[in-house]
């Protein structure tokens, strides 16, 4: 890769930054103390936690009954969640995966909290397959194991059992691609530290990676091949998801779109996510010279580009309801039927958080806006869980037969679970950011001196800043030189 | 500067004059086709099998199996149609309306071929465009030393447009049968006709709008390609501080903006407008996926071309392995796409949506299968080593096949709407092609010959020239020239 860049790109590292420094910079958060809004927020997140374990119990112990449910909505609150969750996971696959063959320096700064996210989310997601299930302790029947019925098998035609493989390999992988690009910073943090008990923890997680020029070429080999696989399976996994409802015959979800939709619907939503969290994050971590307006700025062009596409698949699923000329498709969830209807609130909670709210990106002092990035991502957060219901509840309150038209309405075991989701997410995610290394200082450190604001200053006032922008045939030996300084 | 090299100019004139010449004869040739002729075809079918020689015989089985597809398609548009009186069978079908049903598909035949070979280069073209913008918006370092050679592509979309809009005032002046919508009556109650479901969507599917629909499409792609081509040209000497790329910048912002939604109703209106009643909510984006790879192919085979003549100096290995990379990336995008349109329809089997698929598993068991090999197994097996990737000649071969496929693609989508089982790759399909591919060189290379082969004020040119991607070694360095 070329270590020239074109002055007209924005620098990605604000200040004179060394190396040290930015070693420094990322370490600060692990090697030093929690302060009191640390405690407070995850005192918070773990009640919430809690309580919502508390719900899981109290539904598993008594029976799904004690939900909203009911004979002809049979999936709301519970499915709704499950695919927000998964959603909001897609992003950081994206970030680390999508992003690195598109060659987007941008994401290094970002990608590691991304693919913490990703995880924890997954994580969420992966208890409502479980939960909402009538017999959870036979949840293991969903596996093809040899058994002793006459060794009886699971049906493969099912997209809740494709959901159970996309869901396990997304979160496999994703964990995988996570862990092997925290080698060299979990190193890095053993090198430093003073503690031995720290020191042997980090020395465990960092299984011994010393930054030798060989594990260099493979461990970007093996990033490399992991990108190309995780950009597939992240694309299938919310098309699955998505085909749980696309196969069916339900006019509203039996639709050809969903696949992409639902993964632009995800990438959507995911970012949104990554800038509310690291709208906190950069803030109380001291990362604003690595999260920079610019990052926030290129996250929101994605938000438009993906919210776009969102659009545009809204108003193809409006257009073909119409189109199809069947009169049951005037109840889905994006028809006249649900403008008006009893759901009317949440079909234009949904076009107003998620279309419309949005299109202020559009402009550029908005977008470059941390505060106004941070409420306009809520928004979308709160739209996308709408999108979700919307398309769950309302498409089933109303089905073939008018005689099974029914409502939902959710009770506080429903409404407690997705707290405590909520909950259990910030309390993984207020861990991760004491323990690990929020940013990839590897990574960062290859693009300091084509992409750091110093370096790009010099550079253009003609000073020679050796050895990154020199394009030589030396490119490949110094990038081996910047990276085995290793923190 | 590039000169217009001689050689192609009279190949590609060549090609034009042998497609015109071809077209022609088809047309008159589908002209002449009677009310006996498609009778002919009909008794043929029904003497299945029986057929002197091996090509009739496979012709006969062509049309027997229409029939039943036709059955299947006329019995669920009959249920549909008659949803409030009772159902009616196929028995309202006689034998005469049977008989100029066919004929209609054997006039159509000229039509057709023209018209796929006509809507895939026009896409081909406005894909070419779309990337070209997608490569500004997106401020890509790699690709700007073949920015020209896009540009030059795109000036094949003007003579298209012209021709499309030509093929559509055609289409409402009933010189052919492309778009059943448009037959006599199809709104009249009290017509024979009379449709019921199409006449429900008339709002949308009406041949004023329609006209002016598509003339809007028309419009929009031109106009940016008018703008941007422009702008492209004055960049190269403007030194203004980058005003003129600013500019050139929002304009594609704004083209893609309304490409997105014009290239979802364009494909509704062009294709599936051909089968008024079905529907699928992929559709558009399925369309787009398709004519993306092909476009990217084509933008391969020009850079491979002008490189090779040594018109593009900067460029290298890593830019083709990008470009490779391109197709082979976007060819399982496309495979994701018909994919999930096709197992979503098989899985829910819902009547109205099936029999698209049933009339092109059964009619058009060859290409229909034929193409998802020659467009996913082929590309991936061929295109995933990094370093045949870099190989001009391999990422050509590849690129033959994709092409290909993606023709059969278009073939598929128009096809087994307009002639259904009367189909065949002969003298009207070839010429059609002949004519388009001569049109699109011509044009490309007369644009290319137009302006500065590299875009020169380009603030992102020297990223360009000095990309060089990590594992690829170049071909045509030495090792002390390493970039």
């Amino acid at each position: 890769m070329s270590h020239y860049e074109a002055p007209i790109r924005e620098p990605l590292v604000l200040g004179d930054k060394s190396y040290h420094d930015i070693t420094e910079d990322i370490a600060k958060p692990i090697e030093g103390a929690a302060n009191k809004n640390w405690y407070i927020a995850f005192y918070i997140s773990l009640a919430a936690m809690l309580w919502g374990f508390g719900c899981i119990f109290y539904t598993v112990g008594t029976g799904i009954g004690v939900w909203g449910l009911n004979k002809n909505i049979g999936w709301a609150w519970d499915i709704t969640n499950f695919v927000w969750w998964v959603g909001i996971g897609h992003a950081g696959t994206l970030i680390s995966a999508v992003l690195l063959l598109f060659r987007q320096k941008w994401r290094m700064a970002i990608n590691r909290s991304a693919e913490a996210m990703t995880i924890f989310a997954v994580f969420q997601a992966g208890l409502f397959p479980i939960i909402h299930m009538g017999r959870p302790w036979n949840a293991y029947w969903v596996l093809p194991l040899p058994n002793q019925f006459g060794s009886l098998w699971v049906n493969f035609n099912s997209p809740l059992l494709w959901d159970v493989f996309a869901i396990s390999t997304y979160l496999s992988v994703s964990l995988v691609f996570w862990w092997t690009g925290l080698l060299p910073d979990f190193a890095m943090i053993r090198d430093r530290a003073v503690k031995p008990f720290q020191k042997k923890i980090y020395a465990l997680l960092s299984f011994g990676w010393s930054g030798r020029a060989k594990d260099w070429q493979r461990f970007e080999e093996v990033s490399l091949v992991l990108a190309g696989l995780a950009t597939p399976l992240v694309l299938s996994v919310h098309t699955i998801v998505s085909m749980d409802f696309a196969t069916s015959i339900n006019p509203g979800w039996h639709s050809t779109i969903f696949p992409p939709y639902f993964v632009a619907g995800a990438i959507f939503s995911g970012f949104a996510m990554v800038q509310t969290l690291l709208g906190i994050m950069r803030k109380v971590t001291n990362l604003e010279d690595y999260i920079t307006r610019m990052h926030v700025e290129y996250m929101n062009m994605v938000i438009i580009l993906t919210g776009g596409i969102v659009a545009v698949a809204y108003a193809t699923e409006f257009f073909i309801a119409w189109y199809t000329g069947s009169p049951y498709e005037n109840y889905t969830y994006l028809s006249v039927g649900a403008a008006t209807g009893p759901y009317a609130w949440a079909f234009w909670s949904l076009i107003t958080f998620n279309i419309i709210t949005p299109q202020l990106l559009w402009i550029k002092k908005f977008r470059r806006s941390f505060m106004i990035t941070f409420i306009i991502s809520i928004a979308i957060n709160i739209g996308m869980w709408f999108e979700r219901f919307d398309i769950i509840a309302i498409v089933l309150s109303k089905g073939h037969l008018p005689s099974t038209w029914w409502r939902f309405e959710p009770t506080f075991v429903d409404v407690g679970i997705f707290i405590g989701t909520i909950g259990f997410f910030f309390v993984l995610f207020l861990l991760y950011a004491r323990t690990f290394p929020v940013i990839a200082q590897a990574e960062v450190k290859t693009i300091l001196k084509s992409s750091g604001e110093f370096y790009k200053k010099r550079s253009e006032q003609g000073i020679p800043t050796k050895p990154a922008i020199v394009v030589t045939s030396a490119v490949v030996n110094d990038k081996d030189s910047d990276n085995n300084l290793n923190g | 500067m590039y000169q217009f090299s001689g050689k192609l100019k009279t190949f590609s004139l060549a090609l034009i004059i042998f497609g015109v010449i071809g077209i022609a004869f088809s047309f008159y040739n589908g002209s002449q086709k009677t009310l006996e002729d498609a009778k002919h075809v009909i008794e043929a079918s029904s003497s299945e099998g029986h057929g002197s020689s091996h090509g009739e015989a496979e012709k006969a089985a062509h049309v027997t199996e229409v029939k039943k597809v036709d059955n299947i398609v006329s019995g669920v548009h009959d249920s549909g149609k008659n949803v409030d009186k009772t159902m009616s069978g196929h028995g309202a079908h006689d034998d005469d309306s049977h008989a100029e049903h066919v004929l209609h598909q054997l006039q159509n035949r000229p039509w057709s071929a023209f018209y796929v070979a006509l809507f895939f280069s026009l896409g081909i073209t406005l894909l070419v465009l779309a990337f070209y913008a997608i490569q500004r918006v997106a401020q890509v370092g790699w690709s700007v030393v073949i920015l020209r050679v896009m540009e030059a592509i795109t000036g094949n979309l003007l003579p298209v447009s012209i021709l499309m809009v030509l093929v559509v005032i055609a289409s409402v002046m009933h010189l052919n049968h492309l778009f059943p919508w448009m037959a006599e009556g199809t709104f009249d109650t009290t017509s024979e006709n009379y449709d019921p479901i199409v006449d429900g969507k008339s709002w949308w599917i009406n041949s004023t709008r329609f006209v002016i629909r598509s003339i809007v499409y028309l419009l929009i792609w031109n106009a940016y390609r008018f703008f941007i081509r422009k702008g492209s040209i004055k960049e190269d000497t403007a030194n203004d501080g980058n005003k003129t790329y600013k500019k050139n910048y929002n304009a594609s912002v704004i083209f893609l903006f309304l490409f997105m939604i014009t290239e979802t109703t364009m494909s509704w209106d062009w294709i599936m407008g051909l089968d008024p009643h079905w529907f699928s909510t992929l559709f558009g984006w399925y369309v787009l996926s398709t004519l993306l790879v092909s476009a990217l192919t084509v933008i391969a085979f020009f850079t491979i071309y002008f490189r090779s003549k040594d018109l593009l100096p900067g460029i290298n290995d890593s830019h083709i392995h990008d470009l490779a990379k391109f197709m082979f990336g976007f060819s399982i995008f496309w495979t994701y796409l018909w994919f999930s349109q096709f197992m979503l329809i098989w899985y829910a089997d819902i009547p109205e949506e099936t029999t698209y698929f049933v009339a092109r598993f059964t009619e058009y068991k060859l290409p229909f299968l034929g193409m998802v090999v020659m467009n996913f197994v082929f590309p991936i097996l061929l295109l995933l080593n990094s370093d045949y990737k870099s190989k001009p000649w391999f990422v050509f071969i590849g690129g033959v096949v994709i092409l290909a496929g993606h023709y059969m693609d278009v073939f598929i989508m128009i096809m087994p709407s307009t002639v259904g089982a009367n189909w065949y790759f002969g003298i009207p399909e070839i010429s059609s092609l002949c004519f388009f591919i001569g049109l699109m060189i011509y044009t490309t290379l007369r644009s290319f010959s137009k302006a500065n082969t590299i875009p020169k004020g380009n603030p992102f040119l020297k990223e360009s020239e000095h990309f060089h991607y990590y594992n690829i070694e170049h071909s045509d360095e030495g090792s002390t020239d390493h970039h």
